[in-house]
């Protein structure tokens, strides 16, 4: 089985230097791109590679490349790498960061001179200590060695590169927020159109691409686009990081081919559940997704097939839930993540997701009220994909209202009993809200 | 006033961005490297470097949970709360934490050695629960660990 994207990595995750590197192959699609091949060369193979962005959304990388415009007139063009990593239940660039540095800088350079961009970032969250003295020591060294800076290897190509470290905030991952940031503002996102691709930081024209996806540039550009295709199993291409926490026997991190199923990564890899505890559901691609179900666990983890079965693959990494382990106080600790890093532009988010956390937080403690679940519905569709300035809440929405689908008796439990003795009616304002829900 | 040394590496995250003000995080972060934590002088001080007001700098600032803009001990703890460690038993870690150093989430010792914030995922959920203390990040934390670890920080 190929695992390009992590063979070179040690066993002690130590990263390679620049020479250890180049020995093992390193920095040849540097090379090949700037001496041998055009801008539009590189796009294409990407595009007929069919990498889809590992950042989240899956987006077409090619696709999203061939919206930056190619006229020599533009001065100044931005490449950023999203290494925000800050998704809950993912930790899968970390490995990336920490002991592969130069396969990454390599996918920067090749990847900006596709796009032809000048100045590049690499956003790195705070907490990534580690990860930042390997880049920033792997940054000089390539500049060192003439990869990075002007005229690099004599083609003419000029490229700076900077390491960001962020301060916080989930949000700051949204790849418009980001740009916000690193502009010095609060991480809010932007209004689409106009899309980063066109006028991104700074008014330039700029693409944000995910530490995964940077990764597989070089090995596209040195093998081709069949050979990345071939690499999975199913029609999504090349390998994923895999991973898995939660209560398994071996929760852990793998480069497999995109398309193993969901039970293979469970059983095969992640051990099985540990001693005495049930499989009850995961999310299959960090906290903003479906959950999945027993009956899932025949899906291929890839990104048609997870959609097809309800969910995303999202960043790859799976959240397991376990029978002895609380739905409802499950999915209360992803409502206090996403209500905390709500960025607090718009009102459904800033004001619904707190609202849900109270409710599931009162359900716990015993003190449901009858029509907290019809709130409850409501809020899944009320901050649903549209409804939003961007996909911060209906992403948090994806576990909630699949918990409710899944595991509804879960949360009823908590109510059945109460509502006996219940006796606030419900207010007028609550009622309209729920008999509005059809309209969403 | 901000000391020599701070103007210098302000100056060099300056030349990277197309103007002053654009630099104001990296600024903060500098500051902060060099006193802990931004006071509302420092704010003033940054602000006026970078020709912005200290009003527009205070909305980045606070914006941002990495800046403290409250003063901190000499050692801060992040405990991560999100998912995975919350299936993993983070709250007996967090619990014990507090036993031990008295305070809670927000709170620095009396005798200014540690301040105790909660964290969002810390990206090393296969070795769940997991914390920070400055620079430091440990995993697979258990109760019994914590002595050890907190230790290694007068
Ligand atoms: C709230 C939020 C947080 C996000 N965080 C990240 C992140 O940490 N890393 C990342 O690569 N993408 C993140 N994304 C997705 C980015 O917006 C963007 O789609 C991605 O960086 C594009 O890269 P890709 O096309 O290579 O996947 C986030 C999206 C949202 C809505
Ligand atoms: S959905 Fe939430 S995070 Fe996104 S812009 Fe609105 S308030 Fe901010």
């Amino acid at each position: 089985m190929e695992r390009p994207l992590t063979e070179h990595i040690r066993k002690d995750l130590r990263p390679l230097t620049l020479k250890e590197y180049e020995q093992a192959g390193g920095y040849q699609s540097v090379r090949k791109a700037l001496k041998g091949m055009t801008p539009k060369d590189i796009q294409s193979v990407v595009k007929d590679s069919n990498l889809r962005g590992r950042g989240g959304a899956g987006f077409l990388t090619g696709l999203k490349w061939s919206f930056v415009p190619m006229d020599s007139t533009i001065e100044t063009k931005y490449l950023i790498v999203n290494a925000d990593e800050m998704e809950p239940g993912t930790f899968k660039d970390r490995l990336l960061l920490e002991s592969a540095p130069h396969q990454l800088i390599e996918g920067m350079i090749v990847s900006a001179f596709a796009i032809q961009a000048t100045i590049s970032f690499v956003f790195l969250r705070w907490a990534y200590k580690e990860a930042a003295n390997h880049i920033r020591f792997a940054i000089q060294e390539a500049y060192d060695a003439g990869y990075l800076g002007n005229d690099i290897l004599g083609s003419g190509f000029n490229l700076e590169m900077h390491l960001h470290t962020g301060v916080g905030r989930y949000i700051c991952g949204e790849e418009t927020a980001l740009l916000s940031s690193l502009e010095g503002k609060r991480a809010t996102p932007r209004a689409k159109p106009p899309f980063p691709q066109v006028s991104g930081l700074f008014g330039k024209p700029t693409i944000v691409n995910n530490v995964e996806t940077l990764c597989c540039i070089p090995h596209i550009v040195n093998k081709g686009a069949d050979w990345f295709q071939k690499l999975s199993l199913t029609n999504d291409a090349g390998t994923k990081l895999f991973g898995v926490s939660g209560k398994v026997k071996t929760p852990g991190l793998w480069e497999l081919p995109m398309g193993i199923t969901m039970r293979e990564l469970l059983e095969e890899y992640a051990g099985g559940m540990q001693d005495g505890l049930k499989f009850r559901g995961a999310l299959p691609g960090g906290a903003s997704t479906d959950f999945l179900v027993e009956e899932h666990l025949d899906v291929k983890m890839d990104y048609v097939s997870i959609a097809a079965a309800g969910s995303r693959l999202g960043t790859g990494t799976m959240i397991v839930l376990d029978d002895k382990t609380s739905v409802v106080g499950f999915v209360r600790n992803l409502m206090h993540f996403f209500a905390q890093e709500s960025c607090g532009f718009c009102t459904p988010c800033r004001e619904g997701i707190p609202w849900i956390e109270k409710i599931l937080t009162s359900l716990e403690a015993g003190k449901g009220e009858g029509h907290d679940l019809h709130l409850l519905d409501f809020h899944t569709k009320y901050l649903g994909p549209g409804n939003t300035f961007c996909a911060l809440a209906p992403g948090a929405m994806e576990p909630l209202q699949s918990a409710l689908k899944y595991f509804r008796k879960d949360f009823e439990h908590y109510i059945a009993e109460e509502i006996q003795n219940t006796t606030h009616p419900l207010p007028a304002t609550r009622k309209r809200l729920i008999t509005d829900i059809s309209k969403f | 006033m901000l000391s020599l040394e701070e103007t210098h590496e302000i100056d060099e995250a300056v030349k990277i961005v197309p103007y002053r003000k654009a630099a104001c995080i990296e600024a903060l972060k500098i500051v902060q490297e060099h006193r802990r934590w931004i006071s509302d002088e420092s704010l003033r001080e940054i602000a006026d470097y970078l020709q912005m007001s200290a009003e527009e700098l205070d909305s980045v600032a606070t914006f941002y949970n990495m800046i403290h803009r409250r003063p901190v001990g000499r050692h801060v703890i992040l405990l991560c709360d999100s998912i995975s460690c919350w299936v993993m038993g983070y709250e007996n870690i967090r619990t014990e934490i507090m036993q031990r150093l008295g305070i809670k989430y927000g709170q620095t010792t009396a005798d200014n050695r540690f301040t105790l914030l909660p964290n969002p995922c810390l990206g090393t959920c296969d070795h769940a629960p997991a914390l920070m203390i400055d620079n430091d990040l440990y995993r697979d934390v258990t109760k019994d660990l914590l002595e050890d670890i907190l230790g290694k920080y007068p």
